[in-house]
């Protein structure tokens, strides 16, 4: 294999490894804003415990995200030298201004909202956990820019030498799927959170775990989900539009469209078949393509036997159904869960073990499908790296591919190490709740009046 | 000079000061996870309690120094890490072992949390170590031959004893008792390989280089540049001096933190007079690695903005974990 084939399954690896965990700390930080205002507000015991808890998964995800992430930008230097190189003019500022204005802020606040509780005000602690929400929003914003940029480039000149400049740095970050883009990742991150606290919830109440807090959370987790996942669906379409004026090969790829069609099916499920160039096995609804993409029945779509170079078919098809079917799933679910809770009147003990079993299996359900999505954009660019202008060929390393199946085989091996042990400590977590607190207590008599006296508060807060 | 020609440099030093300060932060709490080895488990609750809050934000100058070399020299970049590719690497996971175990070492089931320590050590230690054989391999222009091989060994050793000693200089600042006096015993025996480490990397930086050696060892510059080795020097025996005082442990508890700092500001500064301005050694000036003046003029008025900012709440954050270490929980 040639050092482009492994820089792309390394660089692949990593950007899978690496998005698993902004994936939840995105929205999982701002839930926790939510908690912790809850409790400044009601002083009811279940919103701080609720808080405390998921403040340990979110300072895990959060390092595992530091990590991997800190490995991301060595990544575009060690295997992209020419990437720099040729639009450095444009992603060198968009990457700074992430550093400068995002990682510093969540970094330095994170401190303070993880344990600065009985050293500064409440009101401080708040504004340092909103700081930390705001900056890993920021940085989604910045990297979802650079990104977007890649697949609608535009805003930019390219000089004698084929280095790109900016020409507008409105046009650049504002580019035509830029706003699709960052909002189908951030309400991606919302549903993964909601599942991952309905799934952890659920997996308590079948472990008999429960504690006050795990009503609360569930119930915040199904809402979550039963509102956002209409809109997720909405925005996904409105995106899929975009793109389909944009960058049509990717649209014909993830449709199975070989050659253009008026009346194009939509396929349920087929089998791609790279030499005929054409499906194998489909269940289809006719017309059905056309319809939803060009809102007419016999509306043309462009096949990719129009474009000179265009991205692989099957891991688009498949990897677009995925998401899709596990949206749908969301939204049984969510919806569902909503009608669960007005039966019990929120007493979530009373759900159905079917139910529950149902949501403990989809606590991961956002990752799937949110990998599946970014699979389906980032495939869907090849062979290019900015879309249309530079191919990834032009940019890769010089470095001996032995090394790179070095790194690659290390990197395999760590990263499934750890994906094992943040899934098991999860698990363990869920089910030892009051057991795992941030560091074990060797001087508690600080730790017993803290806790007496929230006690205190938690009972003069049920009086009123 | 241009503006044209003024701002690369303006960028080198922002690249210099970056990594500096990461050095200095991630310094000590790479040190500190090294010298958790020679700890029980409650003290090592309290060192890490004494990092915690901090080691995030500190990795982030690495973040920002890469980043600038990256973004404001991409054709240094690509010489320096395709040459760093397998150290990098190597670094990487490092940094990756150390920073999940501060995590998984208290949550994981208590028969792992005694594994999850080891991975912290020895991840600090690998982390620190190839950034001491990095720092070897880049200050002689990547050169090949055995002479620059020991070179590197010998820095790839000298930077984990650095570290440790500023690890067992923060653990005296913040930490009493039983563990205060043990941080002392630390900085003692770290001292001796640090001053050997800094005395054979002077020599044997103009040694295995012909431009360092051109560039300090003539007249007049010699008179001018002696200050550097001299205060460098006289930090050192400082720091050694106040460390078999009682007052160590007492009101000057931050004495040998600042003196080994102040001594690693000289040394920083020697390093600089001994590049400049090359980006690559011998290879590559700061001019012909930069970016277009237009794309550094943009990253620079938000330069100008922010760092003064990410210094406002750096301080605010070290100033609400000021004092003696207390337990850390998440409340």
């Amino acid at each position: 294999m040639d050092a482009l084939i492994l820089s792309r399954i390394q660089f692949a690896l990593n950007m899978s490894f690496h998005i698993l965990f902004p994936t939840i700390s995105i929205a999982l930080c701002w839930v926790l804003l939510f908690f912790r205002h809850r409790w400044v507000k009601t002083r009811e015991q279940s919103w701080l415990t609720a808080y405390r808890f998921w403040t340990k998964v979110f300072a895990l995800t959060f390092a595992l995200g530091v990590v991997s992430g800190i490995t991301m930008s060595f990544q575009f230097g060690t295997n992209w030298p020419g990437y720099m190189e040729r639009v450095g003019n444009i992603a060198g500022p968009l990457l700074g201004y992430e550093v400068l204005t995002a990682f510093f802020l969540e970094a330095t606040f994170l401190g303070v909202m993880l344990f600065g509780h009985n050293r500064v005000s409440e009101r401080v602690h708040l504004f340092a956990t909103f700081m930390v929400a705001f900056g890993t929003t920021l940085s989604a914003f910045w990297i979802l820019a650079l990104n977007s940029w890649m697949q609608t480039p535009q805003g930019y000149w390219v000089d004698p030498q084929g280095i790109y400049h900016v020409a507008s740095w409105i046009e650049v970050i504002f580019n035509p799927s830029f706003p699709y883009r960052f909002v189908h990742m951030v309400t991606a991150s919302f549903l993964t959170v909601a599942f991952l606290l309905c799934g952890l919830s659920a997996w308590q109440v079948i472990k008999k775990t429960a504690d006050e807090a795990t009503p609360k959370v569930l119930k915040t987790g199904l809402i979550l989900a039963a509102i956002l996942i209409p809109i997720q669906i909405f925005v996904g379409d409105q995106h899929g539009l975009n793109t389909l004026h944009h960058q049509p090969e990717k649209i014909a790829a993830i449709e199975g469209i070989w050659h253009t069609e008026k009346g194009a099916p939509l396929l349920a499920f087929a089998w791609p078949n790279k030499d005929t160039q054409t499906n194998d096995y489909a269940i289809e609804i006719p017309k059905g393509a056309s319809l939803i993409l060009t809102h007419e029945l016999n509306g043309e779509l462009k096949g990719l036997n129009e474009f000179e170079v265009h991205p692989p078919v099957a891991p688009l098809f498949f990897g677009f159904r995925i998401m899709v079917a596990v949206g749908m799933l969301m939204l049984a679910a969510s919806w569902f869960g909503v009608y669960q809770l007005r039966r019990t009147k929120g007493d979530v003990l009373k759900f159905p073990r079917y139910f529950l079993y149902g949501l403990a299996s989809m606590t991961f359900a956002g990752w799937l499908a949110t990998l599946a999505g970014w699979y389906v954009t980032e495939i869907g660019r090849q062979p290019w790296i900015v879309h249309g202008l530079i191919k990834l060929s032009e940019i890769v390393t010089h470095t001996p591919p032995a090394n790179i199946a070095f790194t690659l085989t290390m990197y395999v091996v760590v990263y499934l190490a750890l994906i094992i042990s943040y899934v098991g400590v999860l698990k363990y977590m869920a089910e030892h709740p009051k057991k795992t607190e941030a560091e074990p207590t060797a001087e508690s008599g600080e730790a017993i009046a803290i806790v007496a006296n929230e006690a205190i508060d938690s009972t003069s807060g049920e009086q009123k | 000079m241009s503006w044209a020609q003024i701002i690369p440099l303006i960028f080198m030093g922002l690249l210099g000061f970056a990594l500096f300060v990461y050095v200095v932060l991630d310094g000590f709490d790479l040190g500190v996870g090294m010298l958790m080895h020679r700890a029980n488990t409650e003290e090592r609750n309290t060192m890490v309690a004494s990092i915690g809050p901090f080691w995030d934000a500190n990795e982030t100058w690495l973040v920002l120094g890469i980043g600038i070399l990256l973004i404001a020299f991409p054709k240094a970049n690509s010489i320096i890490l395709g040459n760093l590719y397998i150290p990098v690497a190597f670094m990487l996971i490092g940094l990756i072992m150390r920073g999940v175990a501060f995590d998984f070492r208290v949550k994981a089931r208590l028969e792992h949390q005694l594994g999850w320590n080891y991975v912290f050590i020895i991840g600090s230690g690998l982390a620190s170590a190839t950034q001491g054989w990095m720092l070897g391999r880049y200050v002689t222009g990547f050169a090949e031959g055995w002479q620059f091989t020991l070179f590197a060994l010998a820095i790839a050793l000298a930077v984990p004893a650095t570290y440790t000693l500023l690890g067992a200089c923060w653990l005296l600042l913040k930490t009493e008792g039983e563990l205060q006096a043990k941080a002392t015993r630390w900085a003692k025996i770290a001292w001796v390989p640090v001053v050997l480490g800094m005395i054979l990397i002077s020599l044997a930086t103009p040694w295995v280089s012909t431009v360092v050696r051109d560039r300090w060892f003539a007249l007049p510059q010699i008179i001018g540049l002696l200050p550097i080795p001299l205060a460098t020097g006289a930090a050192l025996i400082a720091l050694r001096w106040i460390l078999n005082s009682p007052r160590v442990r007492a009101d000057l508890c931050w004495l040998p933190f600042v003196l080994l700092i102040g001594s690693l500001v000289m040394g920083a500064l020697g390093l600089a007079y001994s590049l400049y301005p090359y980006a690559v050694i011998g290879q590559m000036t700061v001019w012909d690695a930069a970016s277009s003046t237009e794309a550094l003029n943009v990253i620079l008025i938000g330069a100008a903005v922010a760092i003064p900012a990410i210094f406002g709440y750096t301080i605010f954050a070290f100033w609400v974990f000021r004092g003696k270490v207390r337990e850390l929980t998440y409340g």
